[in-house]
């Protein structure tokens, strides 16, 4: 049997995919979204995608500004607002592979209208949302998808609000394709992101990836693998489902492919009625 | 994909049509090729976005109705990011929504095209009611030091051949337009000649066509205008909302902060003369001369007239662009007749007289005639107003 696994990671180098001169990028030690633009540019990789073809629009966070590391057509536009540039940008060039980095903050407090309207018209998008339960980038204050409890420099006596599964949430906005991965789990986290690309309509994908300079440290979570440890034991690949480990991990979020579903894509949808006007009028 | 052209105007855009100002505003913004329409209902700019929907698929265009009206906005960026002329509309409180992304767009020289039909204000306001609240929020709406053209037609016609321009000044000059209508405008009905177009040469965007090697998004050009990088082109080159150097990447070196920002307010100063338009009616020996836009510009037509009738000696300045303001052109207009007194009749508690006094800076006394309970500035009132000027 063929060891497409071995013959994939040997083929991809991820600096074909990264501008060079943009090195070296401003992640803090530990950060998981350099290992998440990895797992999506090997995704990108296999799927064969040109870079010239490839798209890549992000928002405003640590998140937003992995665009500019990517040697492709990139596109760093406003706070929770990358969905509505990428909808645009896909339906005037439905040739081009547009993909979303965007992050918990940017994408469902900011952005949270924009995603529940993405997902409902089906449009060949991959939003990709770096969920690092904080906002980074303007020094650590409490996101949607902060844990009750956690500190945070708005939350200085613990967060009282509670989060929400942001994966619910764009399945029940109708995404056709939704999936959820750790970035400790990198091999299965490119493999969903590359049936994600691949998926002929909108896909949201959640990768819980972990700050550890800010929130780790804020609320006592150790290091970078501590944090990723943690993060992957309260994981339950979706396809166990409610099997074995149900009594013992109560609160395991889902990963893996959540939701697919076939329902037409927005684009293409759209096309084809345009189409039928102009031939009407002929 | 071929560049938008005049040339390839839709057979159904000829001949004398009636129609209302937002039709004339979306039949305009096709003839002058644009393909994508992005918008959000609202009184009284809706028929602009109706038209759209049921013209742009005929021409191979695409309309969308969006979430919000920020998302219309970042929707139309996209688009025109990918390199298919865009628009959107709007009235008064979508237009203030709209205006975070429309920085966005000044700073990363994105060309897109805002219609806004003014309505009453502030807030939800009178939403049926004419006004003309925005001429400040169209300059300095957004955030930060910008360049952004404001058109303000007084007629449908103009509606028709002014939002042909904003498109051309946006393509060719890599910068946002608004076409600023107010109510009236917006619903008036009048007779517009689709054909009597003049053909614009240049309504083309500039392209990046040179080598991919070493390219630079943001070069400083002689026309301060740099060839906009088209996705699949082969140059893969960044954009963002960050200040930017010649490269595209954000910068906080001060030297090159400061010469981007200022590269794309100059680009204006140097394009001046395409992009100032103004209309003068009885200037010659104005002793006062009236200043106005819109549909008070048409009631003052017809107060110029009367006044005229009366033996007194009175002009009408129209700017039509409105930002940047046609300053040399009305401080000639002043210089050459002698005018010793001016009125300024808006629909707002004083905003155009702002800049006709900072323009004028004491060349002319001058006064404002406001009026903000929804109703039009009549000719009487402006006559009488001038007359009074004029004792």
């Amino acid at each position: 049997m063929k060891d497409t696994k071995t013959e994939s990671a040997a083929s991809f180098d991820v600096n074909d995919y990264l501008r060079q001169d943009r090195m070296p990028h401003f992640l803090c030690p530990g950060c998981g979204h350099g290992i998440a633009l990895r797992a999506l540019l090997w995704a990108v990789h296999e799927q064969g995608i040109p870079k010239d073809r490839l798209a890549v629009v992000s928002g405003i966070g640590c998140s937003g500004r992995l665009s500019a590391y990517i040697d492709a057509n990139t596109f760093h536009t406003t706070h929770g607002r990358p969905l509505t540039f990428a909808t645009g940008l896909k339906l005037a060039r439905p040739d081009l592979h547009v993909i979303v980095i965007t992050g918990d903050g940017d994408c469902l407090a900011i952005g949270g209208n924009h995603l529940i309207h993405a997902c409902r018209r089906n449009l060949d998008i991959t939003c990709v949302m770096l969920n690092n339960e904080i906002y980074g980038m303007t020094g650590g204050q409490v996101s949607p998808m902060t844990a009750e409890g956690r500190f945070t420099t708005t939350t200085p006596e613990g967060n009282t609000e509670p989060n929400f599964d942001a994966c619910a949430l764009a399945a029940a906005a109708g995404a056709s394709f939704v999936g959820r991965e750790v970035t400790a789990q990198v091999l299965a986290l490119k493999t969903l992101l590359g049936q994600a690309i691949a998926h002929e309509g909108f896909s949201f994908v959640e990768v819980l990836s972990d700050c550890t300079e800010i929130y780790g440290r804020k609320n006592d979570l150790g290091a970078s693998p501590e944090m990723m440890l943690a993060k992957k034991s309260a994981m339950r690949p979706y396809a166990y489902r409610n099997t074995v480990d149900v009594p013992f991990r109560p609160n395991a979020l889902r990963t893996g492919v959540l939701t697919r579903t076939d329902r037409p894509e927005y684009g293409a949808a759209w096309r084809a009625m345009a189409a039928r006007i102009r031939n009407e009028e002929h | 994909m071929t560049a938008p052209s005049l040339a390839a105007a839709p057979p159904a855009l000829t001949g004398r049509r009636n129609l209302e100002g937002n039709e004339a505003c979306a039949l305009g913004a096709i003839r002058a090729g644009c393909r994508f329409f992005a918008g959000y209902p609202i009184t009284p700019s809706s028929e602009v976005a109706e038209t759209m929907a049921r013209e742009l698929p005929k021409v191979g265009g695409t309309f969308i109705q969006m979430e919000d009206e920020i998302a219309s906005m970042g929707a139309v960026i996209g688009a025109s990011m990918g390199g298919v002329t865009a628009m959107t509309a709007t009235s008064g409180p979508g237009f203030s929504l709209k205006q975070e992304n429309l920085g966005y767009a000044c700073g990363a020289e994105i060309p897109c095209v805002i219609v806004n039909v003014m309505r009453g204000g502030p807030s939800t306001g009178m939403p049926t009611r004419p006004a003309q609240g925005d001429i400040l929020q169209a300059r300095w709406g957004t955030h930060g030091d910008h360049a952004v053209i404001v058109l303000a037609p007084a007629s449908v016609g103009e509606a028709y051949s002014e939002t042909i321009r904003a498109v051309e000044l946006s393509e060719t000059l890599r910068v946002p337009v608004v076409v600023l209508l107010d109510e009236v405008i917006g619903h008036l009905t009048e007779t517009v000649d689709l054909g009597a177009v003049p053909e614009t040469p240049g309504i083309a965007r500039p392209f990046a066509t040179g080598p991919r090697e070493g390219f630079l998004p943001y070069a400083e050009t002689a026309d301060l205008v740099p060839p906009m990088p088209r996705p699949g082109d082969g140059y893969r080159s960044h954009c963002t909302g960050l200040t930017h150097g010649p490269d595209g990447f954000p910068t906080q070196n001060p030297a090159v902060a400061a010469a981007a920002l200022t590269r794309t307010t100059d680009k204006l100063v140097l394009h001046r003369a395409r992009i100032e338009s103004w209309r003068e009616q009885a200037t010659e020996d104005a002793d006062l001369l009236i200043v106005a836009i819109g549909i008070s510009a048409r009631a003052a037509r017809q107060a110029v007239k009367d006044l005229r009738a009366e033996g007194l000696k009175v002009g009408l300045f129209r700017p039509v662009t409105l930002w940047p303001f046609p300053e040399t052109p009305l401080r000639e207009a002043v210089a050459a007749a002698g005018t010793r007194k001016v009125l300024v009749p808006e629909m707002n508690q004083g905003q155009l007289v702002l800049e006709v006094e900072r323009v004028l800076a004491g060349r002319a006394e001058v006064a404002g005639l406001s009026r903000i309970d929804g109703e039009t500035l009549t000719p009487d009132e402006i006559a009488g107003a001038a007359r009074e000027a004029l004792k």
